[in-house]
Formats: C-alpha cells, structure tokens, sequence
C-alpha cells in the first residue's frame, strides 16, 4: 500500500441523524456507488483525507523511481535496461495521474511538492529501504509491486471519480511491473548458486518491508473507519496483509526461496496462513525519518527540484513570449 | 476534468493567481485505434501547446493507446454545473418513444 496512517477527522464516522442535508445526500450518493466529481459538494474532512491520501500516493511513486533507477545504468543486459527503463517511466506517469487527480481536490502541484520536501507529506516506508543487488530489482517489482497492487485494485471503486480513473490507469500497467519483476527473480532463483544466494537475500530482506507497506493493524482505528464510510479505502490493512502473504507464498515456493518466518504456517481452520508481523518499531521509526535511505531519498527530490528550476523558468518565459507574439499579431 | 480554477500564464512579477509561477493546466484527448472519437484520459501541466503535447505523448500513450492528440487548456472548457444536472438531463429521460424499442413491430415483417 502506498498510503500508509493516512490520517482521517480522526472523529469516526458521523452519525446519520448528526449529518447536515447536504452530508446525508452525499453519504447517500457514495453508498449508492456514484462517484464524486470534483465540482460536487463534499465534505471538507473528505476533501483533506483524499489530499493527504492520494498525494501520499503519488509521492510515492515518484520517490519509488529512485530505488530502482539506482539500477538503470547497472542492469545486466540490454533488454533488462530497457525493460527497467520502462518500468521507472510508468512510475513517473503513475505519480503524474495521481497529482492530477489530487489537484483536482483544489491543492497546487507545487504545494504538494513543497510539503513533500519539507517533509510535511509522506511517501511510502518501503522507499526507505536500499537496493543492493540485481536481485532487489526482482523483489521489488514481485513484492512491492504486488503489495501495492493488493490495495489499488480495490481502490478502482473508490467513491472520488477521479482518483477511480487514476487507479484503473495505474492497475493496467502495475502488472506488468509485478511480473517482470517475478522474471528477475526466477532467472536468479534457477541460476547458479550465487544468483540462488543473492534471490534469497532479497526476498529475506524485502519480506518484512513489503508487510509494513500496509500499515500496523487499523481493526481500532477512526481514521480508516470514517475513510472506509467514505469508500476512499476499501479494506483493513490486515485483511490486505493477509490476501498479500496468502498469494505470495506458494509463489516463492515455487521458486524454491524461503519466506524468512519460522512461525510461516497454513492454517487449515482459517484457510490462510499464520506469519509473523514485521517490527512496528522500525516501521514507525522509518517513518519519523530514521530509515536506512530517507535521508538520501529526500535529498535527491530536493536536488532535482533545485535543479530544475532554470528549465521551468526558461520555458515559461518562452510561452509568456510567444503569448505575448501571439496578441501583437491579432 | 479539473474543477479547479486554472491560472492564467503567470505573470512575470508573479502576481495574480498563479504566484509560483506553476505551468498551465492542459486537457489531454486521444484517439485510439479503431476511428473512435478523441477521448478525455487526463491532465497535465505544460508551458505551451506544443509542451502539452509532447508531455501527453510521454504520459498518455506508452502503450499505443492512440494514433491522434489534442489538447485544450483547461481555463477554455466550459462545463455544465452539477446542480444543473436535473433541469439539463431529466426531461430525456420521459421520452422513451427515442428508442427503438418501444415499438412493437409483428415478427411477419421481418428485421427492422
């Protein structure tokens, strides 16, 4: 999941006979399943939940293209590049979707931007985490990819009509990420015992990271209950967490990796497997700042942005120019 | 389709809506393959037309999605209010004599 503690009124859900006329409507239209469109009324805790969740979202994936462009000039053959190239372009559509369809909401790109780089927004923990081999690239596009996937497919009912659009967009294109991901990895998991060794690592040190991508347990929270009435999020984070390791499992058994759990177990009365949880500690102390790459991450935002900065100004000064042609010639 | 506002090109003092100097917001539609009509897929920030479409290319169309572009900046898009949506659309929905189906036509005619 790429929004994580995504904070809500932090009031719970409203009582019907508390909601004003026009609250009572719009609860009606998000239970019927009619989308919301940007000019319809909606309440303001709707609108700054959304903000916060799909800006989140977006950061997400423009932060998540540094982890794996680490390895664009590094990949071992031509068409593995260019099939890492690709893959990290569709990152940088996927956060450009995402912020059109939180501009929508009423907040500017450069807000958004800005509050990223003050560090006011969050991007997802897993970014936080670094790329040490060839073999992480194939972790992250099975495992991060097919976490992320989990939440976003059932995010293309959501109630907003824009971010719906976005994720049908996004879900469309992630698949290819997941299995071109689960590719590398079955290349590595059947190569020599080196490549088996390095496949193994990944996996041990993506396992835990890939949990947290969900978020600690929200079965108490007020957040996710006033966003789950609103249908901006679809399920728990344990049931997601839970669908996450029940799909991922047999799939590293069959690449013959293990899963790094001992307490691993199918569990016959629940139809599920039992798994440990990952360190909330180090999930909360990641997003405090403290992770192994945030800083690093952040400041690689920053530099490009910075950097930037003469290309945004020297083409707008070409447009106010040629605007300004324009009007002397009519 | 944005509901916000779309500032003018800034100006260069940066007064007036856009104070950070933020891109033009543009309305990208693409024609796909099969001589459908051009579609709405989404939006994107550019400094000029020609921007807006090289940016809708990169953006919108990684996948053969389309074989023709347009783009139109937002501020130019008139739209219906939602709360017109009953006068504008209601009255349509009484005259079903529109539609085909509401005559009854004898199986001895034959398709029609």
């Amino acid at each position: 999941m790429y929004a994580q503690m995504v904070k809500s009124t932090g009031k719970g859900v409203t009582p019907r006979e508390e909601m004003s006329d026009e609250e009572r409507a719009f609860q009606d239209r998000v239970d019927a399943d009619i989308k919301i469109e940007p000019r319809d009324w909606m309440p303001e805790g709707y609108r700054k939940t959304l903000i916060r969740q799909i800006g989140q979202h977006a950061h997400s994936e423009i932060v998540g293209q540094l982890p794996e462009g680490n390895w664009i000039t590094r990949a071992p053959t031509l068409e593995r590049k260019m099939i890492l190239l690709a893959k990290v372009q569709d990152e940088a559509g996927h956060g450009l979707y995402l912020y059109a369809a939180a501009e929508t909401l009423g907040i500017t790109r450069d807000d958004m931007t800005e509050q990223l780089l003050s560090g006011k927004m969050k991007y997802s923990s897993i970014f936080n985490y670094p790329t040490l081999t060839w073999a992480d690239m194939g972790a992250v596009g099975w495992l991060v990819d097919g976490a992320a996937i989990m939440n976003q497919v059932p995010l293309q009912r959501t109630s907003y009509g824009p971010y719906s659009r976005a994720m049908i967009r996004i879900c469309k294109e992630e698949s290819f990420h997941q299995r071109q991901g689960y590719d590398i990895m079955m290349k590595m998991a059947q190569g020599s015992e080196a490549q088996k060794r390095m496949a193994q690592d990944a996996l041990n040190r993506f396992w835990y990271p890939s949990l947290m991508m969900f978020g600690p347990s929200d079965a108490e929270s007020v957040h996710s209950a006033q966003s789950m009435a609103w249908k901006i999020k679809m399920n728990t984070n344990d049931e997601l967490r839970q669908k996450f390791v029940d799909q991922t499992v047999p799939q590293a058994e069959f690449l013959g990796l293990t899963v790094p759990d001992e307490n691993l177990k199918w569990n016959e009365d629940r139809g599920h497997y039992d798994f440990s949880q990952p360190d909330w500690d180090e999930f909360f102390n990641v997003l405090k700042g403290n992770g192994p790459c945030n800083a690093e991450r952040l400041s690689a935002r920053q530099k490009a942005w910075d950097e930037g900065q003469w290309v945004r100004d020297g083409l707008l000064a070409h447009a106010r120019k040629s605007a300004a042609r324009k009007v002397a010639a009519e | 389709m944005s509901s916000v506002t779309p500032g003018e090109l800034p100006d260069s003092e940066g007064k007036g809506k856009s104070p950070r100097h933020e891109w033009p917001l543009w309305e990208v539609f693409i024609r796909g393959q099969h001589g459908l009509n051009h579609r709405h897929v989404g939006s994107l920030h550019a400094p000029d037309a020609e921007m807006a479409i090289k940016n809708a290319r990169d953006v919108y169309t990684r996948r053969n999605e389309g074989v023709s572009i347009w783009v139109v900046e937002s501020r130019h898009i008139s739209a219906t209010a939602p709360g017109e949506k009953g006068p504008l659309f209601e009255p349509s929905e009484s005259k079903i004599y529109r539609h085909p189906t509401f005559y009854d036509i004898p199986d001895d005619v034959g398709h029609m």
